[in-house]
């Protein structure tokens, strides 16, 4: 009952002191919003508007009618049109256009040649995003005036996309973007919620009650998973009406996982404040997991075409597990019982930096 | 049952790497009096008070507190226990009566109670004008106030105070001391850190602390009684050249300047301290005024810390 008391004790104390902080009360609300809106629609994989320029040595009819083709597709602006592939080398080089299209004086016969390309893509590779690009237009149909020769392959593969059929890259990102925000301001949230009372000396006094290192992270982490909810319900608010990012599975499920995850993340921040000896030291380990969360977890590149290593690496942090469990219970409507190793591994991670964060924390003065 | 001593400390000792930080401590603090340590800083005042409540793991030796080992199971002893951080340790940002509410809970003192005990310390540490200002904005005598009020709301049976008085004024130190003395009466034994003479004189017994070693304790007047040392006073019109005349005297242990006049220590095995230092200063042809002394606080102070270095040199 005592215990009980003094972890509602705390808890009040943090309520209170989180109403007078109107920075970090912003970020709760603020923060999330901020970034759904910036990353919602900044980020696109589905390129398109990429500047191009044009060498067009045959200039006949067919020519153009390639070119305006090409245009059509909205994949490439041609923004310039210049004599020589010389020069379209060069505006690459510069950086001025990512893609330069080059057709040969003998445009028109090529094109009939079924042995030899007919016009040539100039490709910026160093971004193997804009090279996937260039490799769709490859794919062009192009239909002639002169119907007497059509080059078509005949299709092997029919690609089905489930899921996600119109390929908006919102649906991908949003269920990601959930687990950035979350891993972002629950592990820094804690992880400075303490640290500061030890750099404000509040945790000498702290120590000299009969408050246990239990019951003090209790009370402190308690808030923090309601504003996790809080957050969750801002993120999951937005993609609906913005970007019409659909919740095709249980929502009980969503936020049962959820509060695994942010669980997790929790005890992962009072770990790191139990390290850290300054607020500023507490930040940089947040960003420090922050980075790998972002690049190692699923949510910006696919999984399984990074090397070993760093996919061993991508399975301890929990935001990779989470990204798995958002988008199988947004996207795929799959149930947690399918997802059980996902939820198993939260639960599991939350104990260890639990139990580790409270040893640590008794020892510490010393 | 319970023993004559609310702390009995044996050869405690502290160790931070290299640094021993107090040495083969021994301590005897009798129930219901004002105990003192006086030291410079760094001299292991703050280590010792936080090996005696169980904040700090010592590195040797043992204490017994209120009854209970130390280190021990610490958290029967923490109810019992009053602490008061030498840095200021409430939170700023929650108002005076919000602190004392979060304290009474954390100590999970009977709810009924709770609103007159918070009443009755607003009361007495002069905090009622106070109750909704946050505790951050005020001053350092009424945040002093606070914190002995909160060290004090689940009336511990001991006090331990570190430098409690280091950032108030004078007339808030008074009152300071006039609230330690009322919870002695009461019954409350307090353990109280300074380095202030004038503070260290009110203690019923102290002991001083130099580099983490107690090199005295006993009450101030034993103290000024047995210094080893004879206090001579000499007043000149010159102190200056006088200092550097009496310091050139082989048995002189330390000359120290206040204003115009110097207290200089003699070890009483010479038997003529003021004759010593009157043909000293004659043979410079300097015009002064020499008289034996009696020991204050301060050239206790100065005679036991003095000791160390005399013998490296």
């Amino acid at each position: 009952m005592k215990s009980l008391s003094r972890i509602f004790a705390v808890l009040r104390k943090e309520v209170r002191q989180l109403r007078r902080d109107r920075l970090t009360f912003g970020m709760v609300v603020g923060l999330p919003i901020m970034q759904m809106l910036l990353f919602g629609y900044a980020i696109n994989t589905d390129v398109r508007h990429l500047g191009a320029a044009v060498t067009d040595q045959a200039e006949t009819h067919l020519s153009r009618q390639f070119i305006a083709e090409l245009a059509q597709t909205q994949v490439i602006d041609i923004t310039q049109r210049v004599a020589t592939p010389q020069e379209l080398e060069t505006l690459l080089r510069q950086g001025s256009i990512s893609i330069g299209v080059y057709l040969p004086h003998d445009f028109d016969r090529r094109i009939l040649d079924t042995t030899r390309a007919a016009a040539h893509l100039l490709v910026d590779g160093s971004d193997p995003t804009i090279l996937g690009v260039a490799n769709q237009l490859r794919a062009l149909p192009f239909s002639f005036d002169a119907r007497n020769s059509v080059r078509s392959a005949p299709e092997v593969i029919e690609i089905r996309p489930y899921y996600n059929p119109e390929r908006r890259t919102p649906v991908n990102i949003v269920p990601g973007l959930m687990g950035v925000i979350l891993t972002m301001t629950m592990i820094l949230f804690t992880a400075v919620a303490i640290v500061r009372e030890r750099e404000r000396g509040n945790l000498e006094l702290l120590i000299n009650t009969p408050v246990s290192s239990l019951e003090l992270m209790i009370g402190k982490v308690v808030p923090y998973i309601l504003i996790g909810m809080v957050q969750l319900a801002l993120i999951l608010g937005v993609g609906r009406l913005l970007f019409d990012v659909p919740v095709r599975g249980s929502i009980v499920d969503l936020y049962l996982a959820a509060s695994a995850f942010i669980a997790a993340n929790l005890s992962l921040g009072l770990v790191i404040s139990t390290a850290a000896r300054t607020q500023f030291q507490a930040t940089q380990m947040t960003v420090f997991i922050l980075l790998p969360s972002i690049l190692l977890s699923g949510f910006m590149f696919p999984f399984e075409g990074m090397p070993e290593l760093a996919q061993w690496l991508g399975e301890v942090l929990p935001n990779t597990h989470f990204i798995r469990l958002t988008r199988g219970i947004m996207l795929r409507d799959a149930s947690l019982g399918e997802l059980r190793g996902d939820v198993g591994y939260l639960v599991g991670f939350t104990i260890v930096a639990m139990t580790a964060a409270a040893l640590r924390f008794t020892k510490r003065l010393d | 049952m319970s023993r004559e001593f609310a702390i009995e400390a044996r050869g405690l000792t502290k160790r931070f790497g290299d640094l021993v930080a107090v040495s083969r401590l021994d301590l005897d603090v009798p129930r219901g009096q004002i105990y003192g340590f006086l030291g410079p800083n760094g001299s292991g005042k703050s280590t010792t008070i936080r090996l005696l409540c169980g904040l700090l793991m010592p590195s040797g030796g043992s204490a017994v507190v209120l009854d209970t080992e130390v280190p021990g199971d610490a958290r029967l002893l923490k109810p019992r226990i009053g602490y008061m951080t030498q840095k200021f340790s409430l939170f700023g940002d929650m108002t005076v009566l919000e602190n004392l509410q979060f304290i009474a809970e954390i100590y999970s003192y009977p709810a009924r109670e709770r609103g007159k005990r918070i009443e009755e310390l607003l009361e007495r540490y002069n905090l009622r004008d106070q109750r909704k200002q946050l505790a951050g904005t005020m001053s350092g005598g009424q945040k002093q106030r606070l914190a002995l009020a909160c060290a004090v709301l689940h009336k511990p049976e001991l006090l331990l105070l570190d430098e409690p008085t280091s950032a108030v004024d004078p007339q808030s130190r008074r009152d300071f001391w006039a609230a330690l003395f009322r919870l002695a009466e009461a019954g409350t034994t307090i353990l109280v850190s300074t380095h202030y003479m004038d503070e260290a004189e009110r203690c019923h017994r102290l002991a001083i602390l130099d580099r983490g070693v107690k090199v005295a304790d006993g009450t101030p007047t034993e103290l000024q009684a047995r210094t080893g040392m004879h206090v001579v006073e000499v007043k000149s019109s010159d102190p200056y050249h006088a200092q550097k005349v009496i310091a050139g005297i082989p048995a002189v242990a330390s000359v120290t300047q206040l204003g115009v006049r110097l207290r200089v220590l003699i070890p009483d095995t010479f038997s003529d301290p003021a004759g010593l230092v009157k043909d000293a200063l004659r043979a410079a042809e300097l015009d002064t005024r020499v008289e034996l002394s009696t020991a204050t606080l301060e050239d206790v102070f100065v005679a036991v810390t003095l000791k160390p270095q005399s013998k490296a040199a």
